[in-house]
Protein backbone atom coordinates (compact mmCIF):
# COMPACT_ATOMS: atom_id res chain seq x y z
CA UNK A 1 0.00 0.00 0.00
CA UNK A 2 2.67 2.42 0.88
CA UNK A 3 4.60 1.92 -2.66
CA UNK A 4 0.68 2.61 -4.40
CA UNK A 5 0.59 5.43 -2.14
CA UNK A 6 4.86 6.63 -3.20
CA UNK A 7 3.88 5.80 -7.02
CA UNK A 8 0.81 8.16 -7.18
CA UNK A 9 2.87 11.21 -5.31
CA UNK A 10 6.28 10.75 -7.62
CA UNK A 11 3.33 10.91 -10.76
CA UNK A 12 1.98 13.86 -9.29
CA UNK A 13 5.66 15.64 -8.73
CA UNK A 14 5.81 14.44 -12.43
CA UNK A 15 2.58 16.44 -13.33
CA UNK A 16 4.19 19.20 -11.92
CA UNK A 17 7.03 19.36 -13.37
CA UNK A 18 5.36 19.23 -16.61
CA UNK A 19 3.38 22.01 -15.56
CA UNK A 20 6.23 24.21 -14.86
CA UNK A 21 8.06 23.61 -18.15
CA UNK A 22 4.64 24.20 -19.95
CA UNK A 23 4.61 27.73 -18.30
CA UNK A 24 7.97 28.56 -18.65
CA UNK A 25 7.25 27.65 -22.49
CA UNK A 26 4.37 29.74 -22.68
CA UNK A 27 6.67 32.97 -21.00
CA UNK A 28 9.17 32.16 -23.42
CA UNK A 29 6.79 32.14 -26.23
CA UNK A 30 5.25 35.64 -25.44
CA UNK A 31 8.72 37.31 -24.75
CA UNK A 32 10.75 35.59 -27.57
CA UNK A 33 8.96 38.25 -30.67
CA UNK A 34 9.48 41.43 -28.19
CA UNK A 35 12.88 40.60 -27.63
CA UNK A 36 13.83 40.13 -30.65
CA UNK A 37 12.42 43.56 -31.69
CA UNK A 38 14.26 45.26 -28.75
CA UNK A 39 17.77 43.34 -29.72
CA UNK A 40 17.48 44.43 -33.16
CA UNK A 41 17.06 48.14 -32.71
CA UNK A 42 20.09 48.29 -31.93
CA UNK A 43 22.07 46.52 -34.68
CA UNK A 44 24.02 48.27 -36.98
CA UNK A 45 23.11 46.26 -40.06
CA UNK A 46 20.71 48.10 -42.31
CA UNK A 47 18.56 44.87 -42.74
CA UNK A 48 15.52 44.69 -39.83
CA UNK A 49 16.43 41.09 -38.89
CA UNK A 50 19.74 41.20 -40.68
CA UNK A 51 22.84 39.98 -39.25
CA UNK A 52 24.59 41.31 -36.04
CA UNK A 53 26.68 44.21 -37.15
CA UNK A 54 27.77 45.86 -33.65
CA UNK A 55 25.85 48.16 -31.47
CA UNK A 56 24.47 51.17 -32.63
CA UNK A 57 21.98 54.20 -31.45
CA UNK A 58 21.00 55.15 -35.40
CA UNK A 59 17.92 53.82 -35.71
CA UNK A 60 16.67 55.95 -32.40
CA UNK A 61 18.71 58.86 -33.87
CA UNK A 62 16.44 58.70 -37.64
CA UNK A 63 13.30 57.63 -35.44
CA UNK A 64 13.39 61.20 -33.39
CA UNK A 65 14.42 63.19 -36.52
CA UNK A 66 11.68 61.38 -38.91
CA UNK A 67 8.81 64.84 -38.78
CA UNK A 68 6.14 62.20 -39.87
CA UNK A 69 6.89 60.18 -37.20
CA UNK A 70 6.06 63.49 -34.96
CA UNK A 71 2.77 64.73 -36.48
CA UNK A 72 1.75 61.22 -36.08
CA UNK A 73 2.40 60.78 -32.59
CA UNK A 74 0.78 64.36 -31.83
CA UNK A 75 -2.33 63.29 -33.85
CA UNK A 76 -2.08 59.85 -31.56
CA UNK A 77 -2.49 61.89 -28.21
CA UNK A 78 -4.96 64.40 -29.34
CA UNK A 79 -7.28 61.31 -30.55
CA UNK A 80 -6.50 58.92 -27.57
CA UNK A 81 -6.91 62.44 -25.29
CA UNK A 82 -9.88 63.67 -26.27
CA UNK A 83 -11.66 60.35 -26.89
CA UNK A 84 -10.31 58.85 -23.55
CA UNK A 85 -12.07 61.84 -21.80
CA UNK A 86 -15.40 61.93 -23.40
CA UNK A 87 -15.58 58.03 -23.19
CA UNK A 88 -14.82 58.29 -19.31
CA UNK A 89 -17.37 60.62 -18.68
CA UNK A 90 -20.12 59.44 -20.62
CA UNK A 91 -19.22 55.86 -19.77
CA UNK A 92 -18.53 56.19 -15.62
CA UNK A 93 -22.61 58.42 -16.19
CA UNK A 94 -24.20 55.19 -18.12
CA UNK A 95 -22.71 52.99 -15.60
CA UNK A 96 -24.21 54.43 -12.66
CA UNK A 97 -27.15 54.59 -14.63
CA UNK A 98 -27.55 50.71 -15.25
CA UNK A 99 -26.38 49.67 -11.92
CA UNK A 100 -29.00 51.83 -9.83
CA UNK A 101 -31.81 52.05 -11.69
CA UNK A 102 -34.68 49.91 -13.69
CA UNK A 103 -36.21 51.46 -16.22
CA UNK A 104 -38.19 50.54 -19.36
CA UNK A 105 -36.61 49.19 -22.16
CA UNK A 106 -33.57 48.32 -20.08
CA UNK A 107 -32.50 45.09 -21.50
CA UNK A 108 -32.30 46.15 -24.81
CA UNK A 109 -30.07 49.92 -23.88
CA UNK A 110 -27.75 46.64 -22.45
CA UNK A 111 -27.44 44.77 -25.43
CA UNK A 112 -27.18 47.95 -27.22
CA UNK A 113 -24.11 48.81 -24.93
CA UNK A 114 -22.52 45.03 -24.98
CA UNK A 115 -22.62 45.19 -28.93
CA UNK A 116 -19.69 47.81 -29.41
CA UNK A 117 -17.56 45.25 -27.47
CA UNK A 118 -18.44 41.83 -29.08
CA UNK A 119 -18.62 43.21 -32.99
CA UNK A 120 -15.20 42.64 -34.57
CA UNK A 121 -13.51 45.59 -35.52
CA UNK A 122 -13.23 45.20 -39.20
CA UNK A 123 -17.48 45.36 -39.39
CA UNK A 124 -17.67 48.56 -37.08
CA UNK A 125 -15.11 49.80 -39.32
CA UNK A 126 -17.00 49.43 -42.49
CA UNK A 127 -20.03 50.68 -41.14
CA UNK A 128 -18.54 53.98 -39.60
CA UNK A 129 -16.74 54.66 -43.01
CA UNK A 130 -20.27 53.81 -44.89
CA UNK A 131 -21.84 56.42 -42.22
CA UNK A 132 -19.78 58.95 -42.73
CA UNK A 133 -19.22 58.96 -46.57
CA UNK A 134 -23.41 58.71 -47.14
CA UNK A 135 -23.35 61.53 -44.73
CA UNK A 136 -21.06 63.61 -47.05
CA UNK A 137 -18.84 63.89 -43.54
CA UNK A 138 -15.17 65.54 -44.48
CA UNK A 139 -12.83 62.02 -42.77
CA UNK A 140 -10.44 63.64 -40.58
CA UNK A 141 -9.18 63.67 -36.71
CA UNK A 142 -12.78 64.36 -35.60
CA UNK A 143 -14.55 61.40 -37.65
CA UNK A 144 -11.60 59.27 -35.88
CA UNK A 145 -12.39 60.87 -32.02
CA UNK A 146 -15.98 60.29 -32.80
CA UNK A 147 -15.48 56.75 -34.01
CA UNK A 148 -12.71 55.83 -31.09
CA UNK A 149 -16.06 57.50 -28.58
CA UNK A 150 -18.31 54.90 -29.93
CA UNK A 151 -16.51 51.42 -29.08
CA UNK A 152 -14.94 52.81 -25.79
CA UNK A 153 -17.78 54.34 -23.77
CA UNK A 154 -18.64 50.44 -23.75
CA UNK A 155 -15.53 49.14 -22.55
CA UNK A 156 -15.64 52.46 -20.01
CA UNK A 157 -18.77 50.94 -18.46
CA UNK A 158 -18.17 47.40 -18.16
CA UNK A 159 -15.34 48.18 -15.88
CA UNK A 160 -17.04 50.87 -13.94
CA UNK A 161 -19.91 48.52 -13.78
CA UNK A 162 -17.72 46.05 -11.67
CA UNK A 163 -16.67 48.27 -9.57
CA UNK A 164 -20.24 49.28 -8.81
CA UNK A 165 -20.97 46.01 -8.07
CA UNK A 166 -19.35 45.73 -4.81
CA UNK A 167 -20.64 49.05 -4.17
CA UNK A 168 -21.42 49.09 -0.17
CA UNK A 169 -24.88 51.46 -0.77
CA UNK A 170 -25.24 52.13 2.93
CA UNK A 171 -22.27 53.95 3.06
CA UNK A 172 -24.48 56.88 0.65
CA UNK A 173 -27.35 56.54 2.94
CA UNK A 174 -24.81 57.55 5.99
CA UNK A 175 -23.62 60.46 4.37
CA UNK A 176 -27.39 61.43 3.62
CA UNK A 177 -28.04 60.81 7.33
CA UNK A 178 -25.85 63.03 8.15
CA UNK A 179 -27.21 65.66 6.37
CA UNK A 180 -25.21 65.66 2.72
CA UNK A 181 -26.67 66.68 0.22
CA UNK A 182 -27.24 64.40 -3.49
CA UNK A 183 -23.97 66.39 -4.73
CA UNK A 184 -22.26 66.09 -1.64
CA UNK A 185 -22.24 62.67 -1.55
CA UNK A 186 -21.86 61.77 -4.74
CA UNK A 187 -18.23 63.69 -4.83
CA UNK A 188 -17.57 62.99 -0.88
CA UNK A 189 -18.29 59.47 -1.45
CA UNK A 190 -19.59 57.68 -3.95
CA UNK A 191 -16.68 59.05 -6.90
CA UNK A 192 -13.92 58.51 -4.15
CA UNK A 193 -14.98 54.97 -3.69
CA UNK A 194 -16.18 54.12 -7.55
CA UNK A 195 -12.38 56.52 -8.44
CA UNK A 196 -10.25 53.05 -9.43
CA UNK A 197 -12.76 51.47 -11.69
CA UNK A 198 -12.98 55.17 -13.30
CA UNK A 199 -9.17 55.50 -13.73
CA UNK A 200 -9.11 51.91 -15.09
CA UNK A 201 -11.85 52.04 -17.28
CA UNK A 202 -10.11 55.60 -18.85
CA UNK A 203 -7.09 53.72 -19.01
CA UNK A 204 -8.74 51.06 -21.01
CA UNK A 205 -9.72 53.27 -23.10
CA UNK A 206 -6.55 55.45 -23.83
CA UNK A 207 -4.67 51.86 -24.84
CA UNK A 208 -7.29 50.91 -27.05
CA UNK A 209 -7.93 54.15 -28.67
CA UNK A 210 -3.71 54.39 -28.94
CA UNK A 211 -3.28 50.60 -30.23
CA UNK A 212 -6.41 50.89 -32.74
CA UNK A 213 -5.70 50.51 -36.51
CA UNK A 214 -8.96 49.28 -38.43
CA UNK A 215 -11.26 51.76 -37.55
CA UNK A 216 -8.86 54.19 -37.52
CA UNK A 217 -7.69 53.45 -40.75
CA UNK A 218 -10.86 53.12 -42.15
CA UNK A 219 -12.61 56.81 -40.65
CA UNK A 220 -9.43 58.93 -41.08
CA UNK A 221 -8.50 61.04 -44.08
CA UNK A 222 -5.53 63.04 -45.59
CA UNK A 223 -3.29 64.82 -42.87
CA UNK A 224 -4.90 62.86 -39.94
CA UNK A 225 -2.87 59.56 -39.89
CA UNK A 226 -2.21 58.18 -36.44
CA UNK A 227 1.08 56.58 -35.28
CA UNK A 228 -0.25 52.53 -36.23
CA UNK A 229 -1.23 53.88 -39.67
CA UNK A 230 2.65 55.16 -39.48
CA UNK A 231 3.68 52.09 -38.74
CA UNK A 232 1.13 49.87 -40.71
CA UNK A 233 2.50 52.05 -44.46
CA UNK A 234 5.94 51.82 -42.89
CA UNK A 235 5.95 47.53 -42.08
CA UNK A 236 3.78 47.53 -46.03
CA UNK A 237 6.43 49.82 -47.88
CA UNK A 238 9.47 47.65 -46.77
CA UNK A 239 10.59 46.71 -43.44
CA UNK A 240 13.21 48.99 -42.05
CA UNK A 241 15.18 48.59 -38.64
CA UNK A 242 13.44 52.02 -38.23
CA UNK A 243 10.17 50.57 -37.42
CA UNK A 244 12.57 48.13 -34.86
CA UNK A 245 13.28 51.08 -32.55
CA UNK A 246 10.06 53.01 -32.87
CA UNK A 247 8.34 49.04 -31.74
CA UNK A 248 10.77 49.41 -28.57
CA UNK A 249 9.90 52.89 -27.75
CA UNK A 250 6.18 52.13 -27.75
CA UNK A 251 6.59 48.69 -26.04
CA UNK A 252 7.89 50.77 -23.15
CA UNK A 253 5.33 53.39 -23.06
CA UNK A 254 2.84 49.93 -23.00
CA UNK A 255 4.42 48.58 -20.43
CA UNK A 256 4.71 51.84 -18.18
CA UNK A 257 0.72 51.66 -18.92
CA UNK A 258 0.49 48.77 -17.65
CA UNK A 259 2.55 48.92 -14.50
CA UNK A 260 0.38 51.92 -14.04
CA UNK A 261 -3.23 50.02 -14.24
CA UNK A 262 -1.83 47.08 -12.23
CA UNK A 263 -1.18 49.84 -9.58
CA UNK A 264 -4.47 51.34 -9.65
CA UNK A 265 -5.90 47.74 -9.40
CA UNK A 266 -4.03 47.42 -6.45
CA UNK A 267 -5.14 50.37 -4.75
CA UNK A 268 -8.52 49.22 -5.46
CA UNK A 269 -7.94 46.11 -3.28
CA UNK A 270 -9.30 43.92 -6.17
CA UNK A 271 -7.38 41.85 -8.04
CA UNK A 272 -7.06 42.18 -12.03
CA UNK A 273 -10.44 43.14 -13.44
CA UNK A 274 -9.60 44.33 -16.66
CA UNK A 275 -9.71 41.82 -19.77
CA UNK B 1 -29.25 47.64 -5.82
CA UNK B 2 -31.43 48.55 -8.61
CA UNK B 3 -34.80 50.39 -8.17
CA UNK B 4 -37.10 52.03 -10.38
CA UNK B 5 -36.80 55.82 -9.85
CA UNK B 6 -38.68 57.03 -7.27
CA UNK B 7 -39.68 60.66 -8.02
CA UNK B 8 -39.72 62.64 -10.94
CA UNK B 9 -36.15 64.29 -9.93
CA UNK B 10 -34.93 60.60 -10.27
CA UNK B 11 -36.30 60.39 -13.45
CA UNK B 12 -34.40 63.52 -14.80
CA UNK B 13 -31.66 62.00 -12.75
CA UNK B 14 -31.60 58.87 -14.82
CA UNK B 15 -32.55 60.69 -18.36
CA UNK B 16 -29.23 63.09 -17.57
CA UNK B 17 -27.33 59.59 -16.82
CA UNK B 18 -28.05 57.76 -19.97
CA UNK B 19 -28.57 60.32 -22.44
CA UNK B 20 -25.53 61.03 -23.72
CA UNK B 21 -24.11 57.49 -24.15
CA UNK B 22 -27.74 56.52 -25.67
CA UNK B 23 -27.41 59.62 -28.37
CA UNK B 24 -23.58 58.12 -28.98
CA UNK B 25 -24.76 54.91 -29.17
CA UNK B 26 -27.48 55.30 -31.38
CA UNK B 27 -26.58 58.03 -33.93
CA UNK B 28 -22.84 56.72 -34.57
CA UNK B 29 -23.39 52.86 -33.76
CA UNK B 30 -26.85 51.13 -34.28
CA UNK B 31 -27.43 53.62 -36.97
CA UNK B 32 -24.62 52.77 -39.01
CA UNK B 33 -24.94 49.36 -38.35
CA UNK B 34 -28.90 49.67 -39.70
CA UNK B 35 -27.18 51.34 -42.60
CA UNK B 36 -24.88 48.88 -43.25
CA UNK B 37 -27.77 46.12 -43.28
CA UNK B 38 -30.39 48.33 -45.69
CA UNK B 39 -26.97 49.21 -48.09
CA UNK B 40 -26.28 44.86 -48.51
CA UNK B 41 -29.51 45.26 -49.87
CA UNK B 42 -28.67 47.59 -52.53
CA UNK B 43 -26.33 47.69 -55.40
CA UNK B 44 -23.65 49.24 -56.69
CA UNK B 45 -24.00 52.01 -58.12
CA UNK B 46 -21.92 52.63 -61.88
CA UNK B 47 -19.16 55.18 -60.00
CA UNK B 48 -19.08 53.31 -56.34
CA UNK B 49 -21.71 54.80 -55.20
CA UNK B 50 -24.84 52.57 -53.61
CA UNK B 51 -28.23 52.11 -56.13
CA UNK B 52 -31.19 51.75 -53.58
CA UNK B 53 -32.48 48.94 -55.74
CA UNK B 54 -33.86 46.54 -53.15
CA UNK B 55 -31.66 42.95 -54.28
CA UNK B 56 -30.87 39.82 -52.92
CA UNK B 57 -27.71 39.10 -54.92
CA UNK B 58 -25.09 40.62 -52.75
CA UNK B 59 -26.22 37.47 -50.14
CA UNK B 60 -25.82 35.36 -53.09
CA UNK B 61 -22.97 36.43 -54.70
CA UNK B 62 -21.62 35.58 -51.28
CA UNK B 63 -22.37 31.69 -52.03
CA UNK B 64 -19.74 31.90 -55.16
CA UNK B 65 -17.23 28.75 -54.82
CA UNK B 66 -14.80 31.31 -54.89
CA UNK B 67 -15.99 33.34 -51.44
CA UNK B 68 -17.15 30.03 -49.89
CA UNK B 69 -13.97 28.64 -50.00
CA UNK B 70 -12.58 31.96 -47.90
CA UNK B 71 -15.28 32.05 -45.21
CA UNK B 72 -14.43 27.90 -44.81
CA UNK B 73 -10.82 28.80 -44.52
CA UNK B 74 -11.51 31.91 -42.37
CA UNK B 75 -13.48 29.73 -39.58
CA UNK B 76 -10.93 27.10 -39.66
CA UNK B 77 -8.22 29.08 -39.47
CA UNK B 78 -10.21 30.93 -36.17
CA UNK B 79 -11.24 27.17 -34.35
CA UNK B 80 -7.82 26.26 -35.00
CA UNK B 81 -6.53 29.04 -33.39
CA UNK B 82 -9.03 29.04 -30.47
CA UNK B 83 -8.16 25.02 -29.80
CA UNK B 84 -4.25 25.92 -29.50
CA UNK B 85 -4.64 29.13 -27.59
CA UNK B 86 -6.92 26.28 -25.34
CA UNK B 87 -4.71 23.67 -24.93
CA UNK B 88 -1.82 26.08 -24.54
CA UNK B 89 -3.35 28.60 -22.41
CA UNK B 90 -5.58 26.53 -19.97
CA UNK B 91 -2.63 24.63 -18.45
CA UNK B 92 -0.58 27.88 -18.42
CA UNK B 93 -3.86 29.60 -16.32
CA UNK B 94 -3.48 26.52 -13.87
CA UNK B 95 0.09 26.85 -13.32
CA UNK B 96 -0.32 30.78 -12.25
CA UNK B 97 -2.86 29.95 -10.54
CA UNK B 98 -0.92 27.65 -8.54
CA UNK B 99 1.73 29.71 -7.85
CA UNK B 100 2.39 31.51 -4.25
CA UNK B 101 0.17 34.77 -4.49
CA UNK B 102 3.22 37.45 -4.84
CA UNK B 103 4.66 35.24 -7.83
CA UNK B 104 1.05 35.10 -9.34
CA UNK B 105 0.68 38.45 -9.38
CA UNK B 106 4.34 39.07 -11.06
CA UNK B 107 3.15 36.57 -13.45
CA UNK B 108 -0.10 37.94 -14.14
CA UNK B 109 1.79 41.32 -14.59
CA UNK B 110 3.89 39.84 -17.27
CA UNK B 111 1.17 38.50 -18.84
CA UNK B 112 -0.47 41.43 -19.40
CA UNK B 113 2.55 43.64 -21.08
CA UNK B 114 2.69 42.02 -24.33
CA UNK B 115 -0.81 42.18 -24.37
CA UNK B 116 -1.34 45.55 -23.65
CA UNK B 117 1.62 46.08 -26.78
CA UNK B 118 0.47 47.10 -29.95
CA UNK B 119 -1.22 44.78 -31.78
CA UNK B 120 0.80 45.79 -35.07
CA UNK B 121 4.34 46.05 -33.51
CA UNK B 122 3.13 42.29 -31.75
CA UNK B 123 2.00 40.73 -35.56
CA UNK B 124 5.37 43.09 -37.06
CA UNK B 125 7.64 40.83 -34.75
CA UNK B 126 6.40 37.97 -36.65
CA UNK B 127 6.60 39.02 -39.18
CA UNK B 128 10.38 39.92 -38.43
CA UNK B 129 10.48 35.90 -37.47
CA UNK B 130 9.04 34.27 -39.96
CA UNK B 131 9.67 35.62 -43.29
CA UNK B 132 12.34 34.53 -45.90
CA UNK B 133 14.98 36.66 -44.50
CA UNK B 134 13.54 36.39 -40.98
CA UNK B 135 15.30 34.87 -37.78
CA UNK B 136 14.68 31.55 -38.24
CA UNK B 137 15.72 31.40 -41.99
CA UNK B 138 18.85 33.37 -41.04
CA UNK B 139 19.21 30.33 -38.45
CA UNK B 140 17.83 27.88 -40.77
CA UNK B 141 20.23 28.17 -43.96
CA UNK B 142 22.85 30.02 -41.88
CA UNK B 143 24.14 28.63 -38.53
CA UNK B 144 22.60 24.83 -39.01
CA UNK B 145 23.49 24.83 -42.60
CA UNK B 146 27.19 25.69 -41.79
CA UNK B 147 27.25 23.77 -38.76
CA UNK B 148 26.10 20.51 -40.93
CA UNK B 149 28.41 20.88 -43.52
CA UNK B 150 31.39 20.61 -40.52
CA UNK B 151 29.78 17.89 -39.24
CA UNK B 152 29.84 16.24 -42.51
CA UNK B 153 33.37 16.69 -42.91
CA UNK B 154 34.33 15.68 -39.68
CA UNK B 155 32.00 12.21 -39.91
CA UNK B 156 31.14 11.10 -43.39
CA UNK B 157 27.92 9.51 -42.99
CA UNK B 158 25.11 9.50 -45.69
CA UNK B 159 22.65 11.34 -43.43
CA UNK B 160 24.21 14.85 -44.16
CA UNK B 161 23.28 14.60 -47.81
CA UNK B 162 19.75 15.43 -47.28
CA UNK B 163 19.82 17.45 -44.03
CA UNK B 164 22.35 19.84 -46.37
CA UNK B 165 20.03 19.85 -49.24
CA UNK B 166 17.18 21.12 -47.39
CA UNK B 167 19.18 23.34 -45.16
CA UNK B 168 20.56 25.04 -48.22
CA UNK B 169 17.24 26.86 -49.04
CA UNK B 170 15.23 28.69 -46.78
CA UNK B 171 11.95 27.39 -45.52
CA UNK B 172 8.72 29.23 -46.45
CA UNK B 173 6.78 30.22 -43.48
CA UNK B 174 5.50 33.54 -44.41
CA UNK B 175 2.85 33.66 -46.26
CA UNK B 176 0.78 30.25 -45.08
CA UNK B 177 -1.88 29.51 -43.00
CA UNK B 178 0.61 28.55 -40.31
CA UNK B 179 2.05 31.83 -40.44
CA UNK B 180 -1.66 33.23 -39.69
CA UNK B 181 -2.54 30.97 -36.69
CA UNK B 182 0.84 32.02 -34.96
CA UNK B 183 -0.04 35.34 -35.23
CA UNK B 184 -3.09 35.16 -33.71
CA UNK B 185 -2.49 32.81 -31.23
CA UNK B 186 -0.04 35.51 -30.09
CA UNK B 187 -1.94 37.87 -30.11
CA UNK B 188 -5.39 36.38 -28.32
CA UNK B 189 -3.40 33.98 -26.00
CA UNK B 190 -3.82 36.25 -22.81
CA UNK B 191 -7.59 36.55 -24.02
CA UNK B 192 -7.64 32.58 -23.04
CA UNK B 193 -5.44 32.62 -19.84
CA UNK B 194 -7.08 35.80 -17.64
CA UNK B 195 -10.90 34.21 -17.71
CA UNK B 196 -9.24 30.66 -17.34
CA UNK B 197 -7.20 32.05 -14.23
CA UNK B 198 -10.12 33.46 -12.80
CA UNK B 199 -11.75 30.27 -12.87
CA UNK B 200 -9.08 28.41 -11.62
CA UNK B 201 -8.24 30.68 -8.89
CA UNK B 202 -11.89 30.87 -7.50
CA UNK B 203 -11.81 26.79 -7.92
CA UNK B 204 -12.36 24.96 -4.53
CA UNK B 205 -9.29 22.97 -3.92
CA UNK B 206 -11.34 21.07 -1.12
CA UNK B 207 -13.63 19.24 -3.71
CA UNK B 208 -10.54 17.89 -5.42
CA UNK B 209 -9.19 16.44 -2.31
CA UNK B 210 -12.30 14.85 -1.06
CA UNK B 211 -12.55 13.27 -5.02
CA UNK B 212 -9.24 11.76 -4.43
CA UNK B 213 -10.22 10.65 -1.10
CA UNK B 214 -12.97 8.63 -2.95
CA UNK B 215 -10.28 7.25 -4.78
CA UNK B 216 -11.08 8.68 -8.04
CA UNK B 217 -7.70 9.00 -10.08
CA UNK B 218 -6.01 12.19 -10.92
CA UNK B 219 -7.26 12.12 -14.27
CA UNK B 220 -11.02 11.57 -13.06
CA UNK B 221 -10.66 13.79 -10.77
CA UNK B 222 -9.44 16.45 -13.28
CA UNK B 223 -12.21 15.60 -15.85
CA UNK B 224 -15.21 15.43 -13.12
CA UNK B 225 -14.15 17.75 -11.01
CA UNK B 226 -12.01 20.41 -12.05
CA UNK B 227 -12.93 20.51 -15.92
CA UNK B 228 -16.59 20.92 -15.44
CA UNK B 229 -16.30 23.52 -12.44
CA UNK B 230 -13.97 25.96 -14.25
CA UNK B 231 -16.32 25.43 -17.72
CA UNK B 232 -17.28 29.46 -17.25
CA UNK B 233 -14.14 30.42 -18.01
CA UNK B 234 -12.73 28.15 -20.92
CA UNK B 235 -16.17 29.09 -22.35
CA UNK B 236 -15.54 33.24 -21.89
CA UNK B 237 -12.32 32.70 -23.11
CA UNK B 238 -13.15 30.54 -26.10
CA UNK B 239 -15.47 33.63 -27.34
CA UNK B 240 -12.51 36.04 -26.50
CA UNK B 241 -10.84 33.90 -28.88
CA UNK B 242 -12.49 32.75 -31.48
CA UNK B 243 -14.48 36.03 -32.23
CA UNK B 244 -11.50 38.46 -32.82
CA UNK B 245 -9.88 35.37 -34.70
CA UNK B 246 -12.74 35.44 -37.40
CA UNK B 247 -12.68 39.10 -37.91
CA UNK B 248 -8.96 39.08 -38.35
CA UNK B 249 -7.71 41.56 -40.98
CA UNK B 250 -4.24 42.76 -39.88
CA UNK B 251 -2.65 39.18 -38.86
CA UNK B 252 -3.77 37.73 -42.50
CA UNK B 253 -2.44 41.08 -44.29
CA UNK B 254 1.13 40.87 -42.73
CA UNK B 255 1.38 37.45 -41.96
CA UNK B 256 -0.82 35.63 -44.80
CA UNK B 257 0.75 37.60 -47.73
CA UNK B 258 -0.89 37.74 -50.87
CA UNK B 259 -2.49 34.30 -51.03
CA UNK B 260 -3.79 33.32 -47.50
CA UNK B 261 -6.66 35.67 -47.24
CA UNK B 262 -9.53 35.54 -44.93
CA UNK B 263 -12.79 37.15 -44.85
CA UNK B 264 -11.60 40.26 -43.45
CA UNK B 265 -9.48 40.76 -46.09
CA UNK B 266 -12.11 40.85 -48.68
CA UNK B 267 -13.96 43.17 -46.69
CA UNK B 268 -11.36 45.31 -46.76
CA UNK B 269 -10.96 45.02 -50.44
CA UNK B 270 -14.21 45.86 -51.57
CA UNK B 271 -14.41 49.23 -49.49
CA UNK B 272 -10.88 50.37 -50.43
CA UNK B 273 -10.11 48.84 -53.53
CA UNK B 274 -13.20 47.25 -55.57
CA UNK B 275 -15.43 50.05 -54.05
CA UNK B 276 -18.23 47.90 -53.91
CA UNK B 277 -20.14 48.85 -50.79
CA UNK B 278 -23.19 47.09 -50.99
CA UNK B 279 -21.75 43.59 -51.82
CA UNK B 280 -18.86 44.49 -48.72
CA UNK B 281 -21.49 45.17 -46.84
CA UNK B 282 -23.37 42.11 -47.34
CA UNK B 283 -20.18 40.03 -46.36
CA UNK B 284 -19.82 42.12 -43.38
CA UNK B 285 -23.44 41.48 -42.32
CA UNK B 286 -22.73 37.87 -42.57
CA UNK B 287 -19.57 37.63 -40.31
CA UNK B 288 -21.49 39.85 -37.43
CA UNK B 289 -24.46 37.29 -37.75
CA UNK B 290 -22.32 34.46 -37.87
CA UNK B 291 -20.04 35.32 -35.20
CA UNK B 292 -23.59 36.48 -33.10
CA UNK B 293 -25.02 32.93 -33.46
CA UNK B 294 -21.97 31.07 -32.37
CA UNK B 295 -21.57 33.57 -29.76
CA UNK B 296 -25.16 32.32 -28.57
CA UNK B 297 -24.83 28.53 -29.14
CA UNK B 298 -22.09 28.66 -26.83
CA UNK B 299 -23.21 30.26 -24.04
CA UNK B 300 -26.12 28.37 -24.17
CA UNK B 301 -23.69 25.16 -24.24
CA UNK B 302 -21.96 26.22 -21.34
CA UNK B 303 -24.89 27.60 -19.12
CA UNK B 304 -26.27 23.86 -19.47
Amino acid sequence: MGTIEAGKRRRGRWLSRLLTVHGIVGYVFLYFPIIILVVFSFNASRYASGAWRGFSLEWYATLFSNEAIGVALKNTLVVAGVSTFVSTVFGTMVALAMERYRFWGKLAFDALLYLPIIIPDIAMAVMLLLFFVLGRARLSLVTIIISHVAFNISFVAVVVRARLAYFDISLEEAAQDLYANEWQTFRRVTLPLIMPGILGGALLAFTLSIDDFVITFFTSGPGSTTLPLRIYSMVKLGVTPEINALSSVMLLVSMGLVLLSFLLQKGGGQGIEIV
Amino acid sequence: MEAQPRSRRETWRLLFLISPSFFWLVVFFLFPLLLVLGISFGQRGTYGGVRWDLTLDNYVRFFDPLYMRIFGRTVIIALVTTVICLLAGYPLAYFIATRPPGRRNAMLLLLMIPFWTNFLIRTYAWLLILRDQGIINILWTGALHSFLSQAATVVPLPIWEPLLEATAVSLKLFGTDGAIIVGLVYAWLPDMVLPCYAAVERLDYSLVEAAQDLYASRLKSFLRVILPLTMPGIVAGSILVFIPSLGAYVTPDLLGGAKSIMIGNVIYSQFMSARDYPFGSAVSFVLMAVMLIGTLVYFRMGAE
